[in-house]
């Protein structure tokens, strides 16, 4: 974490108040809360306490679960569905959310574009909206997910990827993410279950802060992530984040309510002249200062956009996502072999740490980049980002749904250049 | 939304564009306007960039007058001709992407629905046949069969007019257009049968040839969607550039293609007959007591 960072980060807690992290309780009177179910019956807490300060308890359950955990105490306005491998179970579980009454809407979408579409309508409408998707499926709605940042439409994204390309399959690889990398908005990939509870609700609140005003998704690999059991530590399920506070963004609401009333909030500026295309040119730029902005909240929730294991090793792996769990493995092996050998593990694909890893690998003579896709766009980021790019070694890659055996990492490790 | 939202702060009202003092002094918000009222006071659209004699764009300031509550009213629209007038409007407008009208549409009314508990906020979606017999179809009918509680609107010029005079789904067989070079193979969509089908409450179709009916229609609409099931609204809206038709005659072709294939028709479900006849009922009573009571 920065200086910078440190410095706007207040004490939530007074020692003087124990109960200074709570907004709002839940009904006052305990027959009431009898009565009511669900959210209703939640206290809502800083952000702040539920992401870094409230007591965990530790569960053993699937990524799809610790995604369900998570919702349950984002309070989430309207969740909106569409089923495809892997994600289907992971909205499945939200609706059952909002049968228990945790969310106001749901309901199962016609498709892709049109889920993506109504996502758009349900954050211009002021209210805090989630979806889900998987592969192809990301493939059909991205005309709709690339125009949200430029709508300035917060919105959480779980994307649990899987193989996009002919031959059909469902199987992991997270070559889906590079579809996301140009499109304006956040995306986080997650490295395990623990991670799958914990960026939806950080990805909420980064998303709606006034200065970001952007879409967030959050991809993680499916099956990996989202079918596999792991330890998840996680507050208790009577807290949930406060509601989106729909009039402190970068944009009116299409509500009605904010003057002035002439409001084409998506005027057309198709017109060949130089107002139109310095308005779009004005427009992008600031759809990517307010990424820059997003670093600020994302460093402070996430600790950080990277993390990094054995910071003095002269070897660096640089991975994201499952890459990252079977690097640990793999630094793990090295160790015992003698091999002086870290780990980065990005948590922000975008915004990209570009100065976080520039400072982390300044010293290291050779980078280790394995990916679980073909097309291996970590390391062309990576290489983008930093200098002396003959450092890096390019894979070991995996894809079609293949794991990766820590062999192939030690291998590129000891064998490359 | 309260007239206090727009008007201006003490002071400011000077300076604001006098375009803006009519809308808030003399314009359609919070009163139902008539159609017979029309040049007496400010409309939500008057300045536009559409061709002469364009009869969409007559039908659309019609639409303006029809909406009941139009300073609560969100209108979703997609590319084509009309969003170029409707942009221009004094009405929240939602310019999306291609065809996505009716699932933006379903995001915002439930949204609204979400936040606003006490108050109507209506959407309507005012689109072109292209937008939503062909690229917005899977989203017009989802709606429909889901049941979402607002109005669609068909701008139906047979044409894709904003792009050149490309054949949609809503032209006549036979007719040649740039991407039908031997003549338009199919019939011409039958969205109202769809509409039906789908259990819309209330379809109408018509042509601009009668302002008041238009007015009326679309309030009709726009009521019903309210309180009992999605609304659908045909509407011939010719192109007299991509169909030749010299701008004097606009308004003869639009009574001759009505005369021909496009009279008034309107279907009402039974929920929605019920309700629209003890609303009827209702007004009725409300205009005698305000009558006796001087």
């Amino acid at each position: 974490m920065s200086e910078e960072v440190k410095e706007s980060t207040e004490p939530h807690v007074r020692k003087d108040d124990p109960r200074s992290h709570v907004l709002s309780d839940p009904a006052s009177k305990p027959e009431d809360i009898e009565e009511k179910k669900g959210a209703a019956a939640q206290r809502v807490v800083d952000p702040d306490y539920l992401f870094l300060e409230a007591p965990r308890e530790k569960e053993f359950i699937t990524g799809s679960e610790a995604a369900k955990e998570s919702i349950r105490r984002a309070n989430v306005d309207i969740a909106i569905a569409y089923p495809i491998t892997p994600q289907s179970e992971t909205m499945q579980q939200v609706g059952y959310l909002y049968a228990e009454g945790y969310i106001r809407d749901y309901y199962r979408g016609e498709e892709e574009i049109g889920v993506m579409s109504a996502v758009a309508g349900a954050s211009r409408a002021g209210v805090r909206v989630l979806t889900a998707t998987a592969g192809p499926g990301l493939m059909r709605g991205i005309e709709a997910i690339a125009a949200w940042p430029g709508g300035r439409l917060p919105s959480v994204l779980l994307v649990m990827c899987r193989v996009v390309n002919a031959p059909l399959a469902i199987q992991p690889d997270n070559v889906e993410i590079s579809y996301l990398l140009n499109a304006g908005g956040i995306v986080l990939h997650g490295e395990n279950q623990q991670d799958f509870y914990d960026y939806p609700l950080i990805a909420f609140m980064v998303s709606e802060k006034p200065e970001v005003s952007l879409p967030a998704a959050v991809a993680v690999d499916g099956f990996f992530v989202t079918h596999a059991r792991n330890w998840v530590s996680m507050p208790a399920e009577d807290l949930k984040l406060p509601m989106r506070d729909c009039y402190h963004e970068a944009v009116p609401m299409m509500d009605n309510e904010n003057p002035p009333i002439r409001i084409a909030r998506d005027a057309p500026i198709q017109k060949s002249n130089f107002i139109s295309y310095q308005m779009h040119a004005a427009w992008q730029q600031e759809i990517w200062a307010a990424q820059e902005r997003s670093k600020k909240w994302l460093s402070r929730w996430l600790r950080g956009l990277i993390e990094v294991v054995n910071p003095k090793a002269k070897t660096m792996i640089v991975a994201s996502g499952s890459a990252v769990s079977q690097s640990r493995e793999a630094v793990r092996q090295a160790t015992e072999r003698g091999l002086d050998v870290g780990l980065i593990k990005i948590k922000s694909i975008r915004p990209f740490p570009t100065q976080e890893l520039n400072e982390a690998l300044d010293h290291a003579e050779k980078i280790v980049v394995p990916e679980f896709n073909y097309i291996g766009w970590l390391s062309k980021e990576l290489k983008a980002a930093i200098d002396r790019t003959d450092r890096v070694f390019a894979g070991p890659r995996v894809y079609g749904g293949m794991t990766m055996p820590t062999e192939m990492i030690i291998d590129a490790i000891t064998n490359s250049k | 939304m309260s007239l206090k939202t727009i008007e201006a702060a003490p002071g400011f009202k000077d300076y604001l564009p006098q375009e803006y003092k009519d809308l808030i002094d003399d314009g359609p918000f919070l009163k139902q306007r008539k159609v017979s009222e029309l040049g007496s006071f400010k409309e939500a659209i008057e300045e536009h960039p559409m061709c002469s004699g364009c009869a969409m764009t007559l039908f659309i300031r019609l639409v303006y007058v029809g909406l009941p509550s139009i300073e609560n009213t969100v209108i979703c629209g997609t590319a084509g001709c009309g969003r170029l007038a409707i942009s221009q409007g004094a009405v929240p407008f939602v310019y999306g992407n291609y065809g996505d009208t009716n699932a933006v549409a379903t995001g915002i009314k439930r949204g609204l629905d979400i936040r606003f508990k006490e108050q109507n906020k209506d959407v309507v979606v005012m689109a072109g046949d292209g937008g939503l017999a062909d690229i917005g179809f899977h989203a017009v009918m989802h709606s429909w069969f889901r049941k979402e509680k607002f109005t669609t609107i068909m701008l139906d010029n047979e044409v894709y007019g904003n792009t050149g005079g490309q054949d949609s789904g809503m032209t006549q067989k036979g007719m040649v257009m740039k991407m039908a070079p031997t003549g338009k193979k199919f019939e011409k969509m039958d969205m109202l049968g769809l509409a039906k089908t789908a259990g819309v409450a209330y379809t109408a179709r018509l042509a601009p040839t009668n302002p008041t009916r238009v007015a009326n229609t679309v309030r009709k609409a726009v009521l019903i969607a309210r309180e009992v099931g999605p609304t659908f609204i045909q509407a011939y809206t010719s192109c007299n550039i991509e169909y030749a038709i010299p701008t004097p005659k606009v308004m003869d072709d639009a009574r001759a293609v009505e005369k021909d294939r496009y009279q008034f028709v309107e279907y009402f479900s039974d929920e929605a007959k019920a309700y629209w006849d003890d609303s009827e009922k209702e007004r009725k009573r409300l205009r005698k007591a305000a009558k006796q009571s001087g």
